[in-house]
């Protein structure tokens, strides 16, 4: 770990613009993967921004019927909050799906949006990675690399990383919208599906987020009603990251959406695999997986999330 | 004292102490937080630094340069010394590869530099800033590549009757190949050691270690010092498994470490060391043929199987051991392959050698059943043996096997599974059932023993190491039992080199060896108590010793005086006019999901025959944990091998899958009522290496028996399973 210098922020506005002034600044919250980058080196910020102070740890009801939750509450007031288990339960489901809960009271909402992947060697500074260091090569692709965990749609020859997050899939499969505030002090309003980039040539991007710039809530639109469910797929029965995960929200009608986690650099959602939705999984999944570029050691994720969907719409 | 013929003994005939339940006496301590392990000795020595190793990140080759400028005017950092700096240290009779010194990299993660600094950010930082360039050699890392190319034209490891004649006469015939990947101990505590050799001449190691005399003689060798000169410490153990038998670079690092800061240092190796810098239990290829009768009696067992070792070493991992004894048959011919690879040093890990060969031969024996239409459990009994099925004139010295199965059976309900694989369903889980047969050795180990009684309390010191097994406990009970005491007015005091050496902990050899020797020890006081008293007929109990009609407090003998005596158990040849063994049946309960083909155990059984079991608490918690053990090892435990890096992949525990709490369902376990008077004056084997034996099997035969696919592939995984599942 590089030795840093820590403020505590007081505001969003004072740690969004402390974050572009201070140079090698970074903000922390709950700080459960920062951390153990910091340890590894992976990540070596000169200043650490704690901003677990900054007040935004309330969840509020909005105009529209809507949530706005804070950016600082935790995986586990946001589970346990009694209008998210009521018309949001697909969150709850997904939350409580990740990590452990210790893990669970110390993550927070926005932190959550921006955990890295779990690709091995992205975390093993002695192999090559693009996503660590840019134009390194990938080792997961090189001839014996392993890749059981990683992507099969959206990724690029640089990079196959998987997003880790279980609630990400539920916010997307849930239209949230991310609201950011700039080191100028301006509102973002960022829409989840454009939040995480593909890693293309530099997958070292991972967020459209720019240098300072705060993530200070997330809001959920109106509820979406319907029955919803989270499938979380993986080897052991709790502590792992998915396989694959289904975020499903289905209508009376056989309408609905679908996302899907583990497959990808960030949840993977199309609006005409949506609409396939009433014709099964088959369909739902020739289109959202369209595309797909699996390795020979993941390709049973496209089967595996197929079957898991078909399973959840036998299951209702 | 010796051990040389049966049993006659009575001591143990009628207990008040010993046999029963009794919760672990330091387990007050360790669940508050007060038992100290090795990186938390911090009240032994003062001035301690930190350690932080570097290791090689090339798996074979050669260093050119370490540029360690930089490092060394880091902050904080006390000294920094690499493996250039110093001559070649020697290679411990328990070690197959160097821990440290010259330019050789025999392995990916080799240790070749230490940092010592005054925290721990510092010294890892600093580590960091190391340049290191290398002269890489190719290797080879490819266990399939090793495994075609084995050399078949040697002799069998044993051959009885005629096996291509019994397979060639032969009416029901079995084929098949088996895989077990690399399994790492993933103990929790990592190994760690504080180690002051500040004035470069007395060594004091605390340290993390299974087995206290061959720690300090493996420091001596390759330190090249005096023994008497080095004192290791290890009263608490974080779990081992195998991982602790031997030294490891953590004491080492830290020794030279101390030498260079003039300082103690502590160091603990950093999770990703655990896995690639010490050693692990090598992946397994096994072929098995088995021939058959129709009326399911065995004519043949052929077991040939493969594991792999550095070129400079040997492995502990042999597959086929047990298959000579396990099962009756006329023919029968063993073959194991030792393969050469340039991966880390492989090792013991619980069980070695009948963990990996009763997952695959357990298997075979459940598809042999299937092809005969047989009970599995009714084609195990029938097939049974009680003598060397080698050389029937040498026979088990208390084998209850049978019973095993017929307990279980009972117990679990067998015969009111489905015997058509893939037919029972509960909601979307596809449900099956599974049993296995468990063998492992019961192998002694010389074990010694000082028992001081001082004032009605008696304290027994020997060098004996507790793992988590219970060794406290039970040793607390024989002595107790010995001298007519209560278990809470014995202090035991273990894993000391100032103590009398002990068989120490590996094997499932502990339990008995070692309370075998406190046995001896309590012997050799109550003959000095006999002489003090001047009887030979005395009886000890509730804290008094009987002579005649007169009974004396143990409390007032010697005028309250310490009296000390000494002795060590050694043991005679009985294992070699006997086979000496546990046995054990497991059964196994799954669920496995009809779309996503995720495998999960619902419930599991173990019956176990072991002799005299000395407490049923700790031999309960060794027995599940075993158990669970063998649940990662069958659903999820691999060491992902990069096969041209040379190195394991997936090297921390979010990679490396162990079982959490909600992987492992209700385990039950039934130790059978049995005693094995060849094995020792207690009669009592030990169990902790039983419990992982077979049930991984047992869960692959349940898994077919739920889906009807076999999957011969450890570990079982969806990606496995799901191209064969039914359409949902």
């Amino acid at each position: 770990m590089r030795s840093f210098s820590y403020e505590r922020a007081t505001d969003p506005v004072t740690a969004a613009a402390r974050a572009a002034e201070v140079p090698g600044a970074m903000f922390i919250a709950g700080g459960t993967n920062l951390l153990d980058l910091m340890k590894l080196e992976i990540e070596t910020p000169f200043h650490l921004i704690d901003v677990n102070g900054t007040g935004l740890d309330s969840i509020q009801e909005t105009d529209d019927g809507g949530l706005r939750i804070g950016a600082l509450v935790s995986n586990t007031d946001l589970a346990d909050h009694d209008r998210v288990r009521r018309d949001y339960p697909v969150l709850t489901r997904a939350l409580v799906a990740g990590a452990s809960g210790q893990l669970r009271n110390k993550a927070t909402t926005g932190g959550n949006l921006l955990q890295r992947t779990r690709c091995p060697y992205f975390y093993d500074t002695a192999l090559p990675c693009n996503k660590r260091s840019p134009g390194a090569g990938c080792a997961a692709l090189s001839p014996s690399g392993h890749s059981r965990q990683l992507g099969v749609i959206g990724t690029s020859d640089a990079c196959i990383a998987q997003n880790p997050s279980d609630m990400a899939v539920a916010l997307r499969v849930l239209d949230a919208t991310v609201e950011t505030l700039t080191p100028e002090g301006d509102i973002r309003l960022i829409p989840l599906q454009d939040f995480h980039c593909l890693p293309g040539t530099t997958p070292d991007r991972e967020t459209v987020l720019k240098d300072g710039e705060l993530i200070t809530s997330v809001h959920l639109p109106a509820p979406v009603g319907g029955r919803q469910a989270y499938h979380k797929v993986r080897d052991r029965a709790s502590y792992a990251f998915a396989l694959v995960s289904v975020a499903l929200v289905r209508h009376p009608d056989g309408t609905g959406r679908v996302a899907l986690g583990g497959v990808a650099p960030k949840p993977w959602r199309r609006p005409d695999a949506d609409a396939a939705l009433p014709e099964g999984a088959k369909a739902v999944m020739e289109c959202l997986l369209e595309g797909a570029r699996p390795t020979k050691e993941n390709a049973f994720k496209l089967k595996l999330a197929e079957r898991t969907l078909a399973a959840m719409l036998a299951e209702e | 004292m010796k051990f040389e013929n049966t049993a006659t003994d009575t001591f143990f005939d009628t207990t008040a102490v010993l046999g029963k339940a009794h919760t672990r006496i330091d387990g007050p301590l360790k669940v508050s937080g007060q038992a100290p392990y090795a990186y938390e000795r911090h009240d032994v020595v003062g001035g301690q630094l930190v350690g932080y190793p570097l290791g090689a990140t090339i798996a074979r080759g050669r260093i050119v340069s370490i540029d360690a400028e930089a490092a060394r005017a880091a902050p904080g950092v006390t000294a920094i010394v690499t493996t250039l700096e110093i001559d070649p240290l020697g290679i411990s009779s328990f070690n197959d590869v160097r821990l440290f010194g010259g330019d050789a990299i025999q392995h990916y993660h080799q240790a070749i530099a230490v940092v010592v600094a005054d925290t721990l950010e510092h010294a890892r930082h600093a580590a960091n800033m190391i340049e290191v360039t290398y002269e890489e050699e190719s290797g080879l890392f490819d266990m399939e590549e090793a495994w075609k190319g084995r050399d078949t034209s040697g002799d069998p490891d044993s051959e009885t009757g005629n096996v291509d004649a019994g397979f060639a006469d032969a009416s029901v015939t079995l084929d098949a190949t088996y895989r077990t990947p690399v399994q790492s101990h993933a103990m929790m505590e990592p190994h760690a050691s504080v180690v002051d050799w500040s004035d470069g001449e007395r060594m004091t190691v605390w340290t993390s270690n299974q087995m206290i005399a061959w720690n300090r003689k493996s420091l001596a060798q390759t330190f090249d010092i005096d023994p008497e000169k080095i004192r290791v410490e290890s009263p608490y153990v974080g779990g081992g498994f195998g991982a602790k038998l031997f030294l490891r670079s953590d004491a080492v690092l830290a020794a030279i470490g101390s030498r260079a800061a003039g300082r103690p240092v502590k160091l603990a190796l950093p999770r990703p060391f655990v896995f690639n810098n010490t050693t692990h239990r090598p992946a397994t290829i096994q072929r098995i043929r088995l021939a058959a009768e129709r009326d399911g009696r065995l004519t043949c067992i052929e077991h040939e199987g493969a594991s792999h070792r550095t070129p400079h070493g040997s492995s502990e991992e042999n597959p086929v051991s047990q298959t000579e004894v396990f099962y009756a048959a006329a023919n029968r011919r063993v073959k194991h392959h030792e393969l050469k690879l340039h991966l880390p040093e492989s090792s013991s890990m619980r069980a070695p050698g009948e963990a990996s060969g009763l997952m695959a031969l357990e298997i075979a024996m459940d598809e042999m059943a299937d092809k005969l239409g047989m009970d599995p459990v009714e084609f195990r009994i029938l097939n049974d043996t009680q003598v060397d099925p080698q050389n029937p004139d040498i026979p088990f010295s208390d084998r209850h096997f049978v019973d095993c199965l017929r307990v279980g059976a009972e117990t679990f309900g067998w015969c009111a599974r489905n015997r058509s694989p893939g037919s029972t369903r509960d909601g979307m889980w596809l449900i099956g059932h599974g049993v296995a047969g468990a063998y492992r050795g019961a192998p002694t180990l010389k074990s010694g023993a000082r028992v001081r009684l001082k004032k009605g309390r008696l304290i027994v010191e020997t060098d004996m190491t507790d793992i988590g097994t219970g060794s406290y406990t039970i040793i607390a009970q024989t002595a107790a039992e010995m001298m007519g005491l209560t278990a809470d007015t014995v202090d035991v005091r273990l894993g000391n080199s100032d103590f009398p050496v002990s068989s120490g902990s590996g094997g499932q050899f502990g339990a008995a060896s070692s309370t075998a020797g406190v046995y001896a020890a309590c012997l050799a006081l109550r003959n000095k108590i006999a002489e003090e008293l001047g009887s030979d007929d005395l009886r000890f109990e509730d804290g008094r010793v009987i002579a005649g009609n007169k009974a004396f407090p143990l409390a007032d003998l010697f005028d309250g005086k310490e009296v000390c005596a000494e002795d060590s158990m050694d043991f005679g040849d009985s294992q070699k006019k006997f086979k000496i063994a546990t046995f054990a049946a497991h059964f196994v309960e799954v669920g496995v999901h009809a779309a996503t083909g995720t495998v999960r155990v619902r419930r599991m059984l173990a019956v176990c025959d072991a002799g005299r079991i000395l407490n049923p608490v700790t031999a309960r918690s060794q027995v599940i944990g075993g158990m669970t053990m063998a649940l990662g090892a069958a659903l999820s435990e691999e060491l992902l091998v990069d096969t041209s890096r040379g190195y394991f992949v997936n090297h921390d525990l979010a990679g490396y899958e162990v079982p959490v709490h909600a992987d492992v369902p209700q385990q039950d376990v039934i130790f059978l009522d049995t005693e094995d008077p060849e094995i020792s004056p207690l009669k009592a084997k030990g169990v902790g290496e039983l419990g992982i034996c077979g049930v991984a099997a047992a869960i692959a035969n349940a898994v077919h028996n739920a889906t009807g696919i076999r999957i011969r592939d450890y570990p079982v995984t969806l990606d496995k399973l799901i191209g064969e599942l039914p359409e949902i």
